[in-house]
């Protein structure tokens, strides 16, 4: 039953990341994007992190995706897609998926079932961000709010005097 | 115990339904036999109230301005929403020439999915939640800011100006909100200890006294952000006064523009399904969920106090509805950043306040002494009033 | 669904990260590519903490937590360079943005 969920789950995240990555219009690109994330997440889910796979499609799918989006329209001049594609790009890309393959599948100690354990919940989380993770808690809240600053800063437009 | 009985016969049924096939099927069938139940169940209601809602509306609206509302399709006009229902169906599908159709026929589609999937994880009655997850406020939360996207669709999708407009405006007002809606859940979440709504109803149980209950909603930081959670809650389901999206004097009708008969009932349905979805965890969160406010009252089964509560919420939210103009868009903005959020943040505060004073008087005092001080603060800060210069009078020479 | 299994997905995934990375002349469509090598690299680490022996601590889904945190913030900032550089040069063409070269 697992596996059938997985192998679902994997052509589903598969089939919208290629998509994502290879159409030619950027809007159905950015929404496929989307798409893959529920994939991804579905994954999170299958894996036993519930509350990883909640704060994936909260942050990407409702707010990563969001602003990808409102860029593409902020930029977009009058013709809709820009041409080029480097298909030195695809010759790379195979190779290294061909080398992480080979490698995967000659680890002898990676081809084994799950064990069974309890998926991990929300409160365990909570007491770990608030006990061993403290530091890195605060360094993630500290780069936040400088990503947020600079954002900002970098957008907005320049007074005119 | 009757009282039991009554109380848990969905539960019993369903039970029943299921012992048919408990024998000769596999375990997985059974379980996916059961969601399946829970789903045609959670449909089946909440489309029918949905049908109840529209007309209920219009007919209240009516009164509330002095006039019948729909009186002539059935007793009461209570069949109207058949009739609507037909006329929506029979329109002709207009789809705009130079319209992106699969984003255009898509975003109704998952407008919808995640409003109804959002109903799942709201407990309706004692063991009567569909979908028991550990992180079941979270879960609703993120559904619902897959929206967001899913409205940008529709605008981009129509290929219309206006409509792209309209889109941007309700999801810039979507994401200012869901701060606010989100960090008001938090104080609830923080003095509870779980995000799982069942054990949310649960920790709001027990009476003082014998009939004061223990809902959060009759704490200083519960009331505050009771009320904080259902003017986001307005906004979210872009309900009048914060209709800017939609109101045909502004904007056409906004992302809606280009969706004609069956798309935009989807769409009415998926604004009002929202409006189910938030007042529910409101009653989950705040009100006790299904409890009944008297403990003498308890022999009323579980799920009719919820609908009652619920009841009683979109009430108000159609009276505010017939009784509210509409506030402006960048007025709507300032309230979100500059008001909402610091008072969703002094909840937080007040609720931890509340809590390590050992939730005596003392802590009911202090709790309200931090809120009444940021209240005061803010409403000093932000008193637009004295910023109005005096009228100057330009006249033609 | 053994970890060979859910290895090889996520490198699939990251691959096609790369392959948008590095094929696409669109700078959204760079900064798609790497939330998707961000988001292949999480399912390693969950894959790994759910198939390997049980720390004391969840560890795997905590840096996961953190790791969609940093990539988010990562990803507004991009995002926010894409704007700037487009208001400048009119163009989000990564092929013409050479004034520095040579």
């Amino acid at each position: 039953m697992s596996t059938v969920a997985f192998t679902i789950i994997a052509i589903l995240t598969l089939a919208a990341a290629l998509a994502a990555a290879t159409l030619p219009k950027l809007m159905h690109a950015a929404l496929s994007f989307a798409v893959m994330f529920v994939g991804i997440s579905a994954f999170f889910f299958l894996l036993g992190a519930e509350f990883v796979g909640l704060v994936q499609i909260f942050v990407y799918i409702g707010a990563v995706a969001v602003l990808i989006v409102f860029t593409i329209l902020l930029t977009r001049h009058d013709t809709e897609k820009v041409r080029g594609f480097n298909w030195n790009g695809v010759v790379v890309a195979v190779a290294v998926f061909a080398g992480l393959i080979w490698a995967i599948t000659k680890t002898k100690s990676l081809s084994q079932a799950p064990l069974q354990i309890e998926p991990v919940t929300v409160q365990r989380i909570g007491e770990l961000l608030m006990t061993s993770y403290v530091w890195p808690l605060q360094c993630v809240g500290v780069l936040l709010t400088a990503a947020l600053i600079g954002a900002l800063i970098l957008v907005m437009e320049e007074k005119r005097e | 115990m009757s009282g039991d009985a009554v109380d848990q016969i969905f539960i019993h049924a369903k039970q029943w339904l299921l012992s048919f096939m408990s024998g000769r099927a596999p375990d997985w069938l059974i379980q996916v036999a059961s969601s399946l139940i829970n789903i045609a169940v959670l449909l089946g209601v909440f489309l029918t109230l949905f049908a109840l809602i529209s007309v209920l509306e219009r007919k209240i609206l009516g009164r509330m301005q002095n006039r019948y509302g729909p009186n002539r399709v059935g007793p009461f006009g209570l069949f109207q929403p058949v009739a609507d229902g037909i006329k929506m169906l029979i329109k002709e599908d207009i789809v705009p020439a130079r319209a992106d159709k699969i984003v255009h026929f898509l975003a109704p589609v998952l407008i919808a999915a995640a409003a109804i999937l959002s109903l799942g994880v709201i407990p309706y009655g004692r063991n009567m939640t569909p979908f028991v997850i550990d992180g079941g406020i979270l879960f609703f939360f993120a559904v619902g800011s897959a929206t967001e996207l899913t409205v940008f669709m529709a605008g981009w999708g129509s290929n219309n100006k206006y409509s792209m407009l309209g889109a941007m405006r309700a999801i810039g007002q979507m994401i200012s909100y869901e701060l606010p809606l989100i960090i008001t859940v938090l104080p609830v979440v923080m003095i509870v200890g779980s995000l799982n709504p069942d054990k949310i109803v649960v920790a709001q149980s027990s009476y003082t006294f014998g009939f004061v209950p223990h809902w959060f909603v009759f704490t200083p930081w519960g009331a505050t952000a009771f009320l904080l959670f259902f003017v986001s809650g307005l906004v979210e389901s872009n309900r009048t006064p914060f209709d800017v999206p939609e109101g045909e004097s502004e904007i056409v009708a906004g992302h809606m523009t280009e969706y004609s008969g069956f798309k935009y009932a989807t769409f009415f349905m998926a604004e009002y399904i929202g409006m189910f979805a938030v007042s529910g965890l409101g009653v989950t969160l705040f009100l006790g969920g299904w409890h009944a406010p008297l403990r003498f009252l308890e022999f009323i089964p579980s799920y009719v106090w919820f609908f009652i509560k619920l009841s009683i919420l979109l009430f108000v939210y159609i009276w505010l509805r017939g009784t509210l103009p509409r506030t402006r868009v960048d007025q709507i903005m300032n309230f979100a950043w500059k008001f909402m959020l610091p008072m969703a943040f002094t909840c937080v505060v007040a609720a931890a306040v509340w809590h390590y004073t050992d939730r005596g008087l003392r802590g009911w005092l202090w709790s309200f002494v931090v809120i009444a001080a940021v209240y005061v603060t803010l409403s000093i800060l932000l008193d637009t009033r004295r910023k109005f210069a005096p009228r100057t009078y330009r006249f033609a020479e | 669904m053994t970890l060979s299994n859910l290895l090889i997905v996520s490198a699939a995934l990251f691959c096609v990260g790369l392959l948008a990375a590095l094929s696409r002349r669109h700078a959204i469509f760079i900064l798609i590519g790497i939330e998707m090598m961000l988001a292949a690299a999480n399912i390693n680490f969950i894959a790994f903490w759910r198939f390997g022996p049980q720390p004391a601590q969840p560890t795997g889904v905590m840096v996961a937590i953190f790791a969609i945190a940093i990539a988010a913030a990562e990803a507004a900032v991009g995002l926010a360079m894409v704007i700037a550089v487009y208001r400048h040069f009119r163009t989000t063409n990564v092929d013409q943005l050479n004034r520095l070269k040579g």
